[in-house]
């Protein structure tokens, strides 16, 4: 240190042993000292490196995957191919059950219209050589992509007859050739495309039919298992959505109420005590516990349907019970006992002094807590594995009530998936999806404590 | 009406009683103008209020918990003579098909007609409770609303009768976190004991092979249920995670908080406890596809066999994951320590790391020991990680370069098989997270008194 630099003992022409001795030992202590330091920093370092290394890592494969190859493609939606009935209207004389008998034939009829023709025709127009490889023309836009041309049929039908320019998803494989995935020197035998296939898309890519498109798909469909390259987050956005939802309506109350009670009413005793350390405890529970108490007490006691966001809601809820109810706490004790007391004296009985003037000031606090806990509860993924939330969905759950995936839980089955230099890309976006939408609810909870904050 | 529709119902009468209650207590008030309102207005119109709606409350949900069975043994007295004969347990399939029926579900095979006319009599006496239970709630609410709104007088203490029962919604709030735990608590005691019918415990606890089989495989084929490997693996990963974790998160706290400039003091201290918030799941498959082959490499390179999914995989990254529990933990805990002990050090001549080492933390040591143990609990309770990066393999290795299994691990995959929820295969889960429960929870305990009792010395 400085303090050395200066030393008088230096100054001095001929210094005696004793004060060489000392002068040795001092610059050992302070290299130890300086070492010492540095090993700190380091470690600092190194940890801010990890976060960094973390994001980094998770950005860099999860970006490319939010654009995804489309080819552009001029549609004929060919009366000759789409030769259904207009959509059955309902008749004044006719009843409901007759209706959706009807309805539902025209639905059948629907389904045996061959959308994928009209794809393949197209595709005949721009590749000369398509007749002799039917096999592999049926394999460049993805499987889902004749769904969406039906909804656009069912959606508009004087749609037939007219040509209409459409940007369709390809298939993945393709996305995964395009963006050089897959090692491209690999043999026939071991490449997932054709040598046709290759041969097409790089001409089609080249001419830039084939582009990179940002991914609507990855976040407006459902999982999917038949149509890898249209897979995509939208149900396991509702279901994280309305376990949220149930966690902000269940256990942000109740943790407040509870804090209430515990912090400003109950008596201090022995059953307090246990209840304190009893939440205490809770708060540091495996989440996975949570888990088997909602597989054996929810679904096997009160018979609530697996894999329903309701019974996840219900479980992370619990979950997240201690850390509402002692972020609150910890946020009533911190308002001076002076206001609760302008108030008793005031005339104001307990009760009222709580309501109307400890908990408005505690609401920042109390609000800060339910985000971290909401959060908290967000990425929480083991738990929902042991009520059923593993399973395949490929709808957008329309209530709390039928089955869904999770955001979490989706990343850990895309993760799963078996076409892995598809799917990693996949799962990283999903990954950046998930931990923007925790870094925006982190940052709103900062937010909320620096604009409230009040320093008593 | 549906129960949902019933509440919303039940909300929209609590806002009518209110301001009703409200007008009347003006009124009582206007016609004594000489004797002064014992509460405030809003009170008379919580109070009515709450007594137009509690009431009708209780009866719906005594009705949704009776109603079913009554509902069904009425079904079942009105069926043939012959059916109604059959055991209870033929008597339940019979009712499961007549409930299919009645709720317009298709069932096996054609429905006789003695079922059909059942199903008809069981949607009949449902639409009548349904009937009935609004007809009742109705009279119950009318009766408890004009009574409240009746007995307002300048003497009724509104504001003691509605803080009396916000109280005890908040006692009933209170208890649901000591709920929580007498639940995990029970139900996991009962399964365990049902699996301790198939297995002895002493075969659970003391054996040394994890190979549980299926179900499917028949009696007397039970496999082994050893726990000794499972606790192997995850003393292994929970070690070799504060291994990681421990110097790092220490050396950390103690810069931060003896070192560091008040700048990056600020910015660093938030952005390591970024890692503390990252789900488990990202830390998983940031193991499975960048950790763990980067070991493998690592390995290969200085001639060392190492399993991309691994325990040291696992461990590594859960070492990361734990770094902030250790470091802000320690941090307040080394900010605590008086400032009169560093001076008194300093003074002395000792450089400011002889007065780290020699003085602050003896002195924190209890607390962070206790931090310590609080981020063993959370290493050894952790499931994604080590469900993606641990291999899962449930053999007893010393060996950390070789995957292995934990208790977390294999609760997942028991529970989320094909198994029967009642075999030995299912059971076995809850056994093991007793085991987890207790582990953690005495982690908890002793680091929670040790943390309380140093808070106490300096305060």
């Amino acid at each position: 240190m400085t303090i050395i630099a200066e030393n008088p003992i230096k100054a001095v022409a001929a210094p005696s042993q004793v004060q060489q001795k000392v002068i040795a030992s001092l610059n050992r202590r302070h290299r130890k000292e300086n070492l010492f330091r540095r090993l700190g920093l380091t470690a600092v370092l190194i940890s801010l490196g990890l976060v960094a290394v973390l994001f980094i890592n998770i950005f860099s494969k999860g970006l490319p995957a939010f654009w995804q190859s489309a080819i552009t493609l001029d549609i004929y939606f060919d009366p000759q191919i789409i030769k259904i009935p207009p959509m059955p209207q309902q008749r004044d004389d006719e009843s409901d059950n007759d209706f959706r008998q009807r309805h539902i034939e025209w639905q059948t009829e629907i389904g045996f219209v061959n959308f994928n023709r009209l794809i393949t025709d197209s595709l005949q127009k721009i590749l000369p050589d398509a007749n002799k490889h039917r096999r592999d023309l049926a394999r460049v836009v993805t499987s889902g992509e004749r769904f969406a041309l039906r909804d656009m049929v069912v959606a508009d039908p004087s749609i037939i007859g007219q040509t209409r320019t459409l940007h369709l998803l390809t298939d993945a494989n393709i996305d995964v050739w395009l963006k050089g995935n897959i090692d491209r020197s690999l043999p026939d035998g071991q490449q997932q495309l054709s040598p046709k296939m290759r041969e097409w898309v790089d001409k089609l890519s080249a001419d830039g039919v084939i582009q990179n498109r940002f991914s609507l798909a990855l976040f407006m469909n459902p999982d999917s298992r038949s149509s890898l390259a249209s897979a995509g987050l939208a149900g396991a956005f509702m279901g994280s959505f309305y376990m949220m939802l149930v966690v902000i309506l269940l256990a942000v109350p109740m943790g407040v109420a509870a804090a209430i009670y515990l912090e400003e009413f109950a008596p201090r005793n022995k059953i307090t005590d246990l209840v304190e350390v009893n939440i205490n405890n809770l708060a540091a529970v495996p989440s996975i516990v949570f888990g088997l108490l909602g597989a054996s007490v929810l679904i096997g006691w009160f018979n609530l349907p697996m894999s329903a966001p309701i019974v996840g809601g219900l479980v992370l809820s619990l979950m997240t019970l201690p850390t509402v109810i002692i972020a609150t706490r910890s946020t009533l004790k911190a308002i001076p006992p002076s206001i609760r007391q302008a108030a008793l004296g005031l005339g104001a009985s307990k009760m009222q002094a709580i309501f109307h003037h400890v908990l408005p000031l505690a609401i920042p606090g109390i609000l800060t807590g339910a985000i971290l806990g909401v959060a908290q509860a967000l990425g929480e993924t083991a738990p929902l594995l042991l009520i059923g939330m593993k399973s395949f969905v490929a709808s957008i759950p329309a209530s709390p009530f039928e089955q869904a995936s999770a955001l979490p839980v989706q990343i850990y089955l895309w993760q799963g998936n078996e076409l892995r230099n598809f799917f990693e890309a996949r799962t990283s976006a999903a990954i950046i999806v998930l931990l923007l939408m925790m870094i925006s609810l982190n940052g709103l909870a900062i937010w909320l404590r620096k604009k409230y904050e009040k320093r008593w | 009406m549906s129960n949902l529709s019933l509440i919303v119902v039940l909300l929209i009468l609590m806002a009518l009683g209110y301001q009703l209650g409200m007008t009347r207590s003006r009124k009582v008030a206007t016609v004594n103008p000489d004797l002064r309102m014992h509460s405030r207005p809003h009170h008379y119109g919580m109070m009515v209020g709450l007594w137009a709606v509690l009431p009708a409350f209780f009866i719906l949900l005594l009705w949704l918990w009776l109603a079913p069975a009554v509902i069904n043994s009425m079904m079942l007295a009105q069926l043939p003579a012959d059916v109604a004969a059959l055991a209870a347990d033929e008597l339940r399939v019979v009712s499961q098909r007549i409930g299919n029926l009645a709720g317009n579900f298709g069932v096996v095979a054609d429905a006789a007609d003695w079922e059909l006319a059942a199903a008809e009599h069981l949607r009949q006496l449902k639409a009548n409770s349904a009937l009935v239970l609004t007809a009742l709630m109705a009279v119950i609410a009318a009766v408890g609303m004009l009574y409240s709104l009746l007995r307002i007088t300048p003497r009724l203490k509104a504001r003691h009768q509605v803080e009396r029962v916000v109280k005890a919604l908040l006692v009933l709030c209170s208890t649901v976190a000591i709920l929580t735990t007498i639940g995990i608590v029970l139900s996991m005691l009962g399964e365990t004991m049902k699996f301790f019918s198939y297995i002895p415990p002493g075969e659970f606890f003391f054996g040394t092979t994890w190979n549980p089989r299926f179900s499917t495989v028949g009696v007397g084929e039970q496999g082994d249920f050893g726990l000794v490997p499972l606790l192997a693996g995850t003393a292994m990963i929970a070690g070799i995670a504060m291994l990681v974790a421990i110097p790092l998160g220490l050396m950390v706290a103690i810069y931060l908080a003896e070192y560091a400039p008040v700048k990056l003091r600020n910015t660093a201290k938030p952005v390591i406890e970024v890692l503390a918030g990252i789900p488990t799941i990202v830390y998983g498959f940031f193991a499975l596809v960048t950790v763990g082959p980067f070991l493998r490499d690592l390995g290969a390179a200085v001639g060392l066999d190492i399993n991309a999914t691994s325990a040291l995989t696992a461990g590594v990254v859960m070492g990361i994951m734990i770094i902030p529990f250790i470091s802000s933990l320690s941090d307040d805990i080394i900010t605590q320590v008086p400032k009169s002990m560093r001076d008194g050090s300093l003074g002395l001549g000792a450089t400011k790391s002889e007065t780290i080492l020699k003085v602050v933390l003896p002195a924190a040591l209890p607390g962070i020991v206790g931090a310590v143990l609080l981020a063993a609990s959370r290493a050894i309770g952790e499931t994604m990680i080590v469900v993606l990066a641990a291999g899962n393999s449930p053999s007893l290795t010393a060996n950390p370069f070789e995957a292995v299994s934990t208790v977390t691990v294999t609760i997942v995959n028991q529970l989320t098989g094909d198994n029967d929820f009642s075999s030995p295969q299912s059971l076995v889960a809850f056994a093991l997270g007793l085991t987890l429960f207790v582990i953690t929870l005495l982690l908890n305990v002793i680091a929670l008194v040790i943390v309380r009792k140093y808070r106490e010395q300096y305060e």
